[in-house]
């Protein structure tokens, strides 16, 4: 398997905290990775090294063989989990903004999701609900030809409906050659479109595995598995 | 869609589409959605149908033909065959829940006949 990320013995150590404590993981490509655990587990900070945005304290990190800088921040695509869109844009503004900053962006694309989403892009991101504001991100994100889409909290702070738009973003957007990883800990809803799952808890990886095996192996779905593992941290 | 998803999913989509083929809401000899069609259709992951697909095709209830997709097969038997072996699983089923109410096995004949003929228990 060829492989597009690897993270070996990655550590993050914060001022008086220990973040993450020795992370390892391997994804190849065509893969929907989904990356979960409680809150402060870690999720945030693993996300923010893949995608360069911190480094890690000791550990390598690898995207097609390279350490994450210029040229790997072209591949990868980040979905925060915080707003990072100026207030005083318009939806189009904020695509605007994207093709601006990265080549890989196709406008015409991001214009169809928008038009799934229902999001019309003459209105002001600060006037954007949660979810519609989650939407424009997603889509945003989405529409970059990238290797690799890190999706964090995509679900988080969205009503059912815009969550089955969100996913069947995703899986519109899937392609063999790119991988998608996503944080989440709504893990019911959207447990169907993992390929890997990995269980994050206190800076470990405490479990992972190919989500149908582990269906299998203990008759169990990934949500009765999570709540059961971290019913016992 | 309402998956249990204590089975893998795989094995599900499996199930779904064999009892498509039993109630004729599958023709023999039609042709799959493609695997990205179905997986946006269940909200799936497209490996998961891809998996699906291999598995019915091995168990010869479809074939793939290159370039145009997946077909449900045109024989007979392989159709009737499922639908002895899905019957199967209700029976198991059925008589194992009778048996967990504390039915015996002449009781359970006894109240199926009876519902079977009065429409009533």
């Amino acid at each position: 398997m060829d492989t597009l990320l690897q993270i070996k013995n990655v550590t993050k150590n914060y001022v008086g905290k220990r973040a993450l404590k020795g992370v390892n993981l391997t994804l190849g490509y065509g893969k929907i990775l989904g990356l979960m655990g409680p809150n402060g587990s870690g999720k945030t900070t693993l996300m923010k090294i893949i995608v360069g945005l911190q480094k890690p304290s000791s550990g390598e990190v690898l995207i097609t063989g390279q350490a994450p800088g210029v040229h790997t921040k072209s591949m990868v695509s980040f979905l925060p989990d915080v707003n990072h869109l100026y207030s005083w844009m318009k939806v189009k503004d904020a695509m605007a903004f994207y093709k601006d900053f990265f080549p890989d962006f196709d406008a015409v694309k991001c214009s169809e999701m928008l038009l799934f989403m229902r999001l019309d892009a003459s209105t002001n991101v600060k006037s954007l609900s949660k979810g519609m504001m989650e939407k424009l991100n997603l889509s945003l994100t989405l529409s970059r030809k990238a290797k690799l889409y890190v999706l964090d909290e995509p679900l988080g702070g969205v009503d059912p409906v815009a969550r089955e738009q969100i996913i069947d973003s995703i899986l519109k957007n899937y392609r063999e050659d790119s991988s998608v990883i996503i944080s989440t800990h709504l893990v019911n809803d959207i447990e169907r479109l993992f390929d890997e799952v990995a269980f994050i808890s206190d800076g470990n990886i405490i479990l992972y595995g190919d989500a149908e095996e582990l269906r299998q192996e203990h008759a169990k779905s990934i949500d009765e598995l999570y709540r059961e593992v971290f019913q016992n941290v | 869609m309402g998956y249990d998803d204590k089975a893998p999913i795989y094995f599900q989509i499996m199930n779904d589409i064999k009892k498509d083929i039993i109630t004729g809401k599958l023709k023999a000899g039609s042709k799959l959605p493609s695997v990205r069609e179905m997986a946006e259709a269940k909200r799936v992951n497209p490996n998961t149908v891809q998996r699906a697909y291999q598995e019915l095709e091995r168990e010869g209830v479809t074939f793939t033909q290159r370039g145009m997709g997946t077909f449900v097969t045109e024989d007979t038997t392989v159709i009737n065959n499922l639908k002895w072996e899905m019957s199967k699983g209700f029976i198991i089923d059925f008589i194992a829940n009778m048996k967990s109410l504390g039915f015996s096995e002449t009781d359970i004949t006894n109240v199926l006949k009876d519902y079977l003929e009065k429409g009533n228990v």
